[in-house]
């Protein structure tokens, strides 16, 4: 449903991504992981056409990605830091999203679910960090595309909200979908993921489900597995 | 695009700056008329403020305003829309805005002062539709700069750099060359230079409409020969649209190259 073929991309002098080839079968959850400066944000960016590569080719629901925003219908994208216009009600921006999109009543069940009610008149610059991560989860979730890209997921939510984001996810999985997710916090992908991407210096290192990463690392648990490749390619 | 139109006009209503610039208008207008009472002296008056304003307000509202909704656009990149939709969209909610503050601000108080019985009517619409050409004409190039320059205080600086330029520094070199080059027949070259530059275009216009070209001397005569005419009426008016068809065709294109 994703396909990469050697994707470049250079911000100035930078190069962010080299080569980077990657195939994202249709259902379940992959992890794309990798130290900082890696190119996480960058592959999603161009996998959303907001980031244009220098080469390669980008492929979603066998649609190419360049020159084209049709494919965007299919693919529900939370943004790794939750900027909101200030002067906007939350209320505001989930109709214009609508408006944007098309209507939907799923929006109901997650204000709910996040406990957002009474913050739905509040303008979204009055927001705690906390608190726009969540309407960035409703804005995110509520369009029942089906391919999900989380980025950074789980920034500023309390243990409960992380409960119900993790229940959340596995629902749309159970459902047939795709998800996208990069993260820091190990556990958190360990609980969630199906399968890991781990990126370094802008290519694949290592495609594959946890248990194969613990046996090519000879690690026993997945945060050693993560972090014996970080000090190995960086010693 | 007119659905981004209409959240970046209603979102720019709701802004206090749009309602400082048209009670500015609202009041330059009531105290020229009543300081003035001569409603061609008045339109004069405020050809003076507008040419000189209009671009000022126009460029920093339109880098200002393209730098304040970053987050909403990348909001909207994302979304299922094109890029040259999401841009020309905000451009144009800014413009309009701008516009219509400029449109409303000085119309009231001259429609109630009686403008439709007056003979100065046509100079007064002149007035409003180079007002509104050189709104679109700014605004287009400070999103053209603000596109360019990811720094805020660089695309600011260019943005003023620009308007300065094309407001003063342009018609001072003007000058300077028509007078080193006296010897010359210069009517044609005049007449090019006053068109390269949009501020300068719209004054001309507005100069030879309201009948006071003796005052430009042995020049003022070519140009009345030119402006005068509906051809060089018609052309003034070609060469402010492709002032605002070009910009607009670079924020399009550059729109289309841009990481967010």
């Amino acid at each position: 449903m994703v396909s990469i073929e050697g994707l470049y991309k250079k911000f100035g002098k930078n190069q962010v991504l080299s080569g980077l080839d990657l195939t994202i079968n249709e259902g379940g959850i992959f992890a794309v992981l990798g130290p900082n400066g890696s190119g996480k944000t960058t592959l999603i960016k161009s996998i959303l056409g907001m980031v244009i590569p220098n080469k390669g080719e980008i492929k979603v629901f066998g649609e190419q990605v360049k020159k084209n925003s049709n494919y965007r219908h299919k693919i529900d994208y939370l943004p790794q830091i939750a900027n909101f216009p200030s002067n906007l009600k939350v209320k505001e921006l989930i109709k214009m999203i609508k408006d944007l999109r098309h209507n939907t009543n799923e929006d109901q069940r997650l204000i709910e679910l996040f406990k957002l009610e009474p913050f739905l008149d509040k303008k979204l610059g009055t927001l705690s960090g906390g608190t726009k991560q969540k309407v960035n989860i409703v804005l995110a979730f509520m369009f029942d595309s089906p391919l999900i890209i989380l980025d950074e997921p789980t920034t500023g939510l309390d243990p409960i909200s992380l409960i119900r984001l993790k229940d959340l996810i596995q629902a749309e999985k159970a459902k047939g979908k795709t998800i996208l997710i990069t993260s820091h916090i190990m556990s958190f992908v360990e609980k969630v993921s199906d399968e890991i991407v781990f990126l370094l210096e802008g290519k694949i290192y290592f495609k594959g489900s946890i248990s194969e990463l613990k046996t090519k690392t000879n690690q026993p648990d997945f945060e050693h597995a993560i972090a014996s490749i970080l000090i190995n390619n960086h010693a | 695009m007119l659905k981004i139109l209409k959240y970046s006009f209603y979102d720019l209503m709701r802004s206090r700056w749009s309602y400082v610039y048209f009670a500015f208008y609202l009041l330059l207008g009531v105290v020229l008329l009543f300081l003035n009472n001569d409603l061609s002296k008045a339109v004069i008056t405020l050809m003076n403020v507008i040419i000189v304003l209009v671009p000022l307000i126009g460029t920093i509202f339109g880098v200002m305003y393209y730098y304040n909704s970053k987050e909403f656009t990348e909001l909207l990149l994302a979304q299922p829309l094109k890029r040259s939709s999401i841009f020309l969209g905000q451009y144009l909610g800014v413009a309009l805005s701008l516009s219509m503050s400029l449109i409303l601000g000085l119309g009231i108080p001259f429609v109630f002062y009686g403008l439709f019985e007056s003979s100065a009517i046509w100079d007064f619409s002149l007035l409003l539709i180079t007002g509104t050409f050189l709104t679109l004409i700014f605004t287009a190039l400070a999103f053209n700069i603000a596109l360019s320059n990811e720094n805020k205080i660089k695309g600011f600086g260019y943005a003023i750099l620009l308007w300065l330029f094309l407001a003063i520094i342009y018609d001072g070199l003007f000058l300077m060359t028509l007078i080193m080059f006296e010897e010359y027949p210069l009517d044609k070259v005049s007449l090019i230079g006053t068109m390269l530059n949009p501020i300068d275009l719209s004054r001309t216009l507005i100069l030879l409409k309201l009948d006071i070209s003796a005052l430009l001397g042995y020049t003022g005569a070519i140009f009345k020969q030119f402006f005068g005419t509906s051809f060089g009426l018609i052309v003034s008016f070609v060469m402010l649209t492709i002032w605002v068809v070009l910009p607009v065709l670079r924020i399009v294109f550059k729109s289309k190259r841009k990481d967010f």
